[in-house]
This record gives structure tokens, C-alpha cells and sequence, in this order.
């Protein structure tokens, strides 16, 4: 098992857990870098997500949009970024920003969309200002969808941060290049293995807080069906292939 | 009391849903507006608590024009009962009761418990307090529907078919529930249904409408059934399929009501043969009136 | 402009690579993700397993795949199958839950109803359950050809030849031209094959083609709006 073996003997290297080179440092870059384009993506995306769901306006433009931007390959945006804007961290940190918005906006706007028309209808015909309605009815149960969209695109970043090590020297992608360059296996195995434990936990992570911020009643009264999953999947699955929770993220 | 003063919605798409509406709606009665999709029943409805503006003309309630009032505390302080309930799914049955109060600034405590009290006055058990909506039948969920609209202890109860979307035999029940409660409350409710035979049990006064928003009959149940202005009323309330034509038929054995197409319909019991005739309105809903005093008298906050 | 035109040739061998790499993972995804689909959908204890190891499998980034692949199923890094086996793995990740869902879908009262006109088992889902799902089926064939076909470029980086290839040797000789000719003919051939398939799917699904009815075909309209 020569792949077992070049891994671990890459990764138990304790020289490689040192230094501005060493995996801590990596990892940190890393992480640091998904956070801020999230942070920045989310910043423009959440709030037009939210118009668009609360009005229903612009529907169909950023339906339009998000589907396109699935068709980009993000290697080219990357690339060309950089041709732009030259070699280093701007580059990507702006294609990333650009490729992370659709899904969020997504989640955003079909987290509000899914909202029974008349639960809102309902709130504010007993009395609750547009904001009121805003804050304590569609946020909460647009919430899981939201995240939803959050754990797509943070998927995505990760991924494209990865990629992303092609033009620029930052990142757990630079194990990488380095490694298929000088064909080192041990360090292009190790540094795949990272972004891939990376990667799995995040999901992990987002898998815990999606189920965590369902609120209770939406889950709790579902008709649960044990011969077989159909009445679940009708009710459930049905929405999931729209485009706006397929999580198609173009890694 | 709520009045209407020629009141008239275009929607934008230039749908005339209400045209040229007058119409008093006295206070401690309910008043239903009865008609089929198209009628206008849910836009005149939707008008009182301002979910729906008039285009022209002008509604006032006790004299106040709703117009000048802000939309959200005139909410705040109307009733609201809708079709499948419209509860907040993600809060508790105690919670969505007490929404209104606490949004009137009442402390969770205290609105909490005043929720419990309601839902002993809508005939749900306490038990139900902890759950949520969707863990309810349908008929829970609408008294728990009724509770919520009663929480802010209004004058006016606003109910826009409510038991539509329940079974017959949960939707009886809901309808005795409702007459025991106005004539506890004595409520200024508006409701509104397609049912014309829930319009005539429910009904003090009931409004039958066409399409547009027209009024073909004002009237008491009593005074609808006895004297249908029009083919379109009579039509409506079913006088011409027979159904509520009855007459008495002596069968040897006794008097026996009977329709117009030979089915038999009841007896007569202990009336004497003057009130046989009274038997062409068997829908007229028992006394309503209520202790009018007890439940609502002035704007907002009296005592329950 | 004048790049474009003066190395056509270049684009057409690069598309025709991009093809030979996109174009079988497609349809091994489709036909390895319909036995899974099915376990997912029929048995309850299945489901989970299998819809999380396709949710985790997803989750993992394409470049380090790309290179740890070849190490366990003995691939060479460079080589085509490996690109095709990692695309296939994608695809299926996405696949298998549309196919799920699409089964779960259909209307249980047409189920019944064709087991009470006497269908059998196995036919009751080829004849009834697999053509009923087909526009949910299609909708999610359709995700996966334009994600397999932006995912190909990735390939580039680690030397396997396709349009990406275009975007490496642009950003490398500093062309821009052609890094913008690469991205517009992947996106091309996204339309072309999502194009193909909706076609394929009018063939198949001739039921499907007036104004399209009912809740299956709602998803898959509002997939064909979000695709390009």
C-alpha cells in the first residue's frame, strides 16, 4: 500500500508541522480565506436573498444567474482573474467571492420562498410589523435552507481555495502543486488527504448545525411512514432537486 | 360597531372584487357574508382589519374612520380566525396563543398563562399546550386558532371560513363551540363562508352576496328563507330544490314534516298548529343575543 | 479574437478531449446510480447509508481526488480513466439521490393502482415506477452533465487534456484570449449536451412534451429554468 505508507510517513513528519510552510500555517490560510470570501459573499448575497424571497421579485433573474454560473468552469474564472489582476491572493479571492454568492443566494431566497404563503399572511393579519414578520417568522423557518446554501458554497470555496494554490502561494493546495511537481507522493497524498478531512468535517459540521437550527415544530408532527419512505420523500425530497438545495458546487 | 360607507376595491389586476358597498355590522351579533368564490366575502373581510384597502369609500369602526389608524395596531386589536388555522408552525400551541399579547408588550408569564385559561375556553385540554401545530388534528388546531384570535380580548372577531377545511363532524362540533362561545363573549364576529347552511346557524345577520361584491339579500335567517328577494337568492339558499319547503303529512300514526321531494324531514314535537308554518324555517338559529353586557363593551381591555 | 480564429483546430482536438472525458462519465453515472437510487429508495435502513456516504463523497474537492485516486485503484494520474472514474464518482453522488427522490415521487395511489391491475413486481418498476420518475430523472441528468463538464477542466492542472487545458496554457503564456475562448466553449458544450438530453428526453418521454403537468414535471421545469 504505497499510498497508506507515502501519506503517513509525510504526514508523521514532524518537520512538516512547522514554519510558514508547515501544516498549521496551511491549514489556518485555509480556513481563514473560506471564512472571509463566506463572510464578504454573504454580506451582498443574504440580504438580495431575502428581498427576492420576501417580494418575489427578481425571481427569475437570479434563478437565471445561479443556473449559469453552474455552467463556469471555475478554473477559467480563476485563471483569468489572475490574468487581470496578477498573481497572488486578489485574484482568487475574488472569483471565490463571485462563485460562492449564486448558492448562498439560493438558500437564501428559497428558504423564504418554501414559507407557506399563508403562515405569513396569517402573522400579519394578527398584528405583526414587516419587520416583526421578518424576524420571527420567515427567518427562523427559512433558516435550514440558508444553511443549507452556507454549506454548498462553503464547500465550494474550500474546494476552489484548493485550486486556487495553482496562482497563488497560500493554502493546503500548495502541497498539492509541490508535491506533482517535484512528484513528491508523499506531499501531494498528504496534502489531498488534509483538504479532503477538511472538506468532510466542514460538511459534518454544517450536516450537525442544519439539523440543529430546524425549528422543533417543523420536524416534530411529520407523518413518518415505516413500511416504506414515499409519503416522507413526497413532502420532504420532492423540493430538494430544485435548483436552489441541489448543492451543485463546481469544486 | 363597524360600518361600511360605499365601499369599492378594484385589485391591480382590475378585478372588481367589491362595488359600491354600504353595510352596517352591529355590535355583540355576528354578521356572515355568504357567497361563492368571486363574491368578494374575503375582500370585505380583509378590508376591516386593513389587510386589504378600499379603493374608494370609507369603513369606520365605532365612528372612527380605519383609515387614519395604523394598520399593525388595528391588527393588534381585531380578532383574526383564518382557514387551516394559519399558526406558526415552529412555536408551541401555548406560544402562538400568546403571540398578540406579547407583542402588545405583555410579559411572557403573564400572557403565557392567560394563553392556558384560553384554551379552556375553546374546549382544548391543557395538555396540548407543549405541542406544536403539526403534531395537532385539524379541528385542535383551529380552536387553537380560535384562542389566538381571542388572546388580545377584542371586540371584534374577524373568522374567514374557518371550518372549511374540516370534516363535517368536526366542523359541527367547531360551529356549537363558536354559538356557546358568542353567547358567552357576546363578540362583534364577522364570518365568512360558502356554506349557506353554517351562514343561517352561525348568522344574527347574514349577507348574502353575488358575483362583485353586490348584496342580494340583508337579512335574519328567518327573513331570508321566508321571503328570497330574487331567483338568485332562492336559488342559493336552496328554497327551490325543495329541501327547506316543508310540510306536514299525517301518517295515521301522527303529523310528520316532510320535504318537497316526499323525504321524511322530522316530527313535530309538542308545537302547537299555529307555529306548524314556523316549520318552513327550520334553520333559525335559537336565541344568540347573549349577555351582551358581560364580554365587550369599550375599545380594548375589558375584563374577560 | 484573432487566437480564436487562428487555432480552431486547438479548440476542436481540446473539445473532442473534453468529450471522450465527460460524455461516459455522464452515462456510467446515470446507469451506476439507479441500482443504488432504488436501495435508497425502497429500503429505509439503506437510505441513510447510502444517501450519506453520496452526501460525503460529494463533499470531497476534485483536485485532491484527482490525485489520490489513481493510488487505489492503480490508474496512472495522467490518464483519461482516472479523470472518467473521479467524474463517475461525482456524478453518481448526485445522481443517486435524484433517482431516490424521483422514485419516492411517484404518486403511491399509481403505484397501487398498477399492482392491483396485476403488474409484478420487476415490471411494476420498469413500466410504471422508472418512466413516471423520468422527468425528476432527467432534470437530475441534466445537473450532471453541465457540472461534469465545468468539473473536466479541473483536470488540466494534474496534465489531463481538455478545455481546461486552455486555461493552463493561457494563464502560463499570459493569453487571454484563450483563457476565454476555454471557458466559452465549456459552457458551450454544457448547452449542447444539456440540449442533447432534453431532446433525448422528448424521444423517450413523449407524455411529458405538451406544457408539462403535475408535481414531477413542475421539478423538472423549474430545473430546465435554473439550467442554462
Amino acid at each position: 500500500m504505497i499510498f497508506l505508507s507515502e501519506t503517513l510517513a509525510w504526514l508523521g513528519d514532524p518537520a512538516h508541522w512547522v514554519g510558514a510552510s508547515g501544516i498549521p500555517t496551511r491549514l489556518a490560510q485555509h480556513l481563514l480565506f473560506t471564512l472571509v470570501t463566506l463572510v464578504v459573499a454573504g454580506a451582498i448575497a443574504v440580504p438580495i436573498g431575502f428581498v427576492i424571497g420576501h417580494t418575489g421579485r427578481g425571481r427569475s433573474v437570479a434563478v437565471a444567474t445561479a443556473g449559469a454560473f453552474r455552467a463556469i468552469p471555475t478554473l477559467g474564472l480563476l485563471t483569468l482573474v489572475a490574468l487581470w489582476v496578477g498573481i497572488g491572493l486578489n485574484a482568487p479571492f475574488v472569483a471565490l467571492t463571485v462563485l460562492a454568492i449564486p448558492p448562498i443566494l439560493a438558500g437564501a431566497y428559497t428558504g423564504f420562498e418554501a414559507i407557506d404563503r399563508k403562515i405569513i399572511d396569517a402573522a400579519r393579519a394578527v398584528g405583526m410589523s414587516e419587520l416583526q414578520i421578518l424576524l420571527k417568522v420567515e427567518l427562523p423557518l427559512g433558516l435550514p435552507l440558508l444553511i443549507g446554501g452556507l454549506r454548498s458554497a462553503t464547500l465550494q470555496v474550500v474546494a476552489t481555495a484548493t485550486l486556487a494554490a495553482y496562482i497563488a502561494d497560500f493554502g493546503l493546495g500548495r502541497y498539492l502543486f509541490e508535491g506533482l511537481r517535484i512528484r513528491d507522493y508523499g506531499e501531494m497524498l498528504g496534502g489531498s488527504v488534509l483538504v479532503i478531512v477538511l472538506a468532510i468535517v466542514l460538511e459534518g459540521v454544517f450536516a450537525l448545525v442544519q439539523k440543529l437550527v430546524v425549528p422543533r415544530g417543523v420536524t416534530a408532527g411529520r407523518p413518518t411512514d415505516i413500511r416504506d419512505g414515499s409519503s416522507r420523500s413526497r413532502a420532504v425530497m420532492e423540493p430538494a432537486i430544485e435548483e436552489g438545495n441541489i448543492n451543485v458546487h463546481s469544486k | 360597531m363597524i360600518e361600511f360607507r360605499s365601499v369599492t376595491k378594484r385589485f391591480p389586476d382590475g378585478t372588481l372584487a367589491v362595488d359600491d358597498f354600504s353595510l352596517v355590522l352591529p355590535s355583540h351579533k355576528t354578521t356572515v357574508f355568504v357567497g361563492t368564490s368571486g363574491s368578494g366575502k374575503t375582500t370585505l373581510l380583509r378590508m376591516i382589519n386593513r389587510m386589504v384597502d378600499p379603493t374608494s369609500g370609507c369603513i369606520e369602526i365605532d365612528g372612527a374612520d380605519i383609515s387614519t389608524l395604523d394598520p399593525v395596531k388595528l391588527r393588534r386589536g381585531i380578532g383574526y380566525v383564518m382557514q387551516n388555522s394559519g399558526l406558526l408552525p415552529h412555536r408551541k400551541v401555548v406560544d402562538n396563543v400568546a403571540t398578540v399579547p406579547m407583542l402588545r408588550g405583555m410579559p411572557k408569564k403573564k400572557a403565557r398563562d392567560e394563553a392556558l385559561a384560553l384554551l379552556d375556553t375553546v374546549g382544548l385540554d391543557r395538555s396540548l399546550a407543549g405541542r406544536y401545530p403539526s403534531q395537532l388534528s385539524g379541528g385542535q388546531q383551529q380552536r387553537v386558532g380560535v384562542a389566538r384570535g381571542l388572546a388580545v380580548n377584542p371586540n371584534i372577531l374577524l373568522m374567514d371560513e374557518p371550518f372549511g377545511a374540516v370534516d363535517p363532524i368536526v366542523r359541527a362540533e367547531l360551529q356549537q363551540e363558536l354559538l356557546r362561545l358568542q353567547r358567552e363573549l357576546g363578540k362583534t364576529v364577522v364570518f365568512v363562508t360558502h356554506d349557506i347552511d353554517e351562514a343561517f346557524l352561525l348568522g344574527d345577520q347574514v349577507v348574502i352576496l353575488r358575483t362583485g361584491g353586490k348584496i342580494a339579500q340583508i337579512g335574519s335567517p328567518a327573513e331570508i328563507l321566508a321571503n328570497p328577494v330574487d331567483e338568485f337568492v332562492s336559488t342559493f339558499v336552496g328554497a327551490d330544490r325543495g329541501k327547506r319547503s316543508l310540510h306536514v303529512e299525517n301518517h295515521g300514526d301522527g303529523d310528520v314534516v316532510v320535504d318537497e321531494t316526499g323525504r321524511l324531514a322530522g316530527v313535530l314535537v309538542g308545537a302547537p298548529p299555529s307555529l306548524a308554518a314556523a316549520a318552513t324555517a327550520p334553520f333559525e338559529p335559537e336565541s344568540k343575543a347573549g349577555p351582551q353586557g358581560s364580554g365587550a363593551s369599550a375599545q380594548g381591555g375589558d375584563p374577560r | 479574437m484573432t487566437w480564436i480564429w487562428s487555432n480552431l483546430d486547438l479548440i476542436w482536438d481540446r473539445t473532442f478531449d473534453h468529450l471522450v472525458l465527460s460524455v461516459p462519465s455522464i452515462v456510467l453515472s446515470f446507469i451506476v446510480a439507479l441500482p443504488f437510487g432504488w436501495l435508497a429508495h425502497r429500503y429505509r435502513a439503506s437510505r441513510a447509508v447510502i444517501l450519506t456516504s453520496v452526501g460525503l463523497l460529494y463533499a470531497i474537492p476534485s483536485l485532491p481526488l484527482f490525485i489520490v485516486l489513481p493510488f487505489i485503484v492503480g490508474t496512472s494520474i495522467r490518464s483519461p480513466l482516472n479523470l472518467i472514474i473521479a467524474l463517475t464518482l461525482y456524478g453518481v453522488a448526485l445522481m443517486v439521490r435524484v433517482v431516490a427522490d424521483g422514485l419516492g415521487a411517484v404518486d403511491r395511489d399509481v403505484r397501487q393502482s398498477a399492482t392491483a391491475v396485476g403488474f409484478s413486481g420487476w415490471t411494476v418498476f420498469w413500466q410504471v415506477e422508472l418512466p413516471l420518475a423520468g422527468p425528476v430523472l432527467l432534470a437530475g441528468l441534466r445537473v450532471v452533465a453541465v457540472s461534469t463538464v465545468s468539473l473536466a477542466t479541473v483536470g488540466a492542472v494534474i496534465g489531463a487534456q481538455s478545455l481546461g487545458s486552455l486555461f493552463t496554457d493561457g494563464i502560463q503564456r499570459g493569453i487571454q484570449a484563450e483563457i476565454i475562448a476555454g471557458i466559452i466553449a465549456t459552457v458551450l458544450l454544457a448547452l449542447a449536451l444539456d440540449g442533447a438530453l432534453v431532446l433525448l428526453g422528448r424521444l423517450l418521454m413523449p407524455w411529458t412534451r405538451p406544457s408539462a403537468i403535475g408535481t414531477v414535471s413542475r421539478t423538472s421545469a423549474a430545473l430546465a429554468e435554473a439550467t442554462p
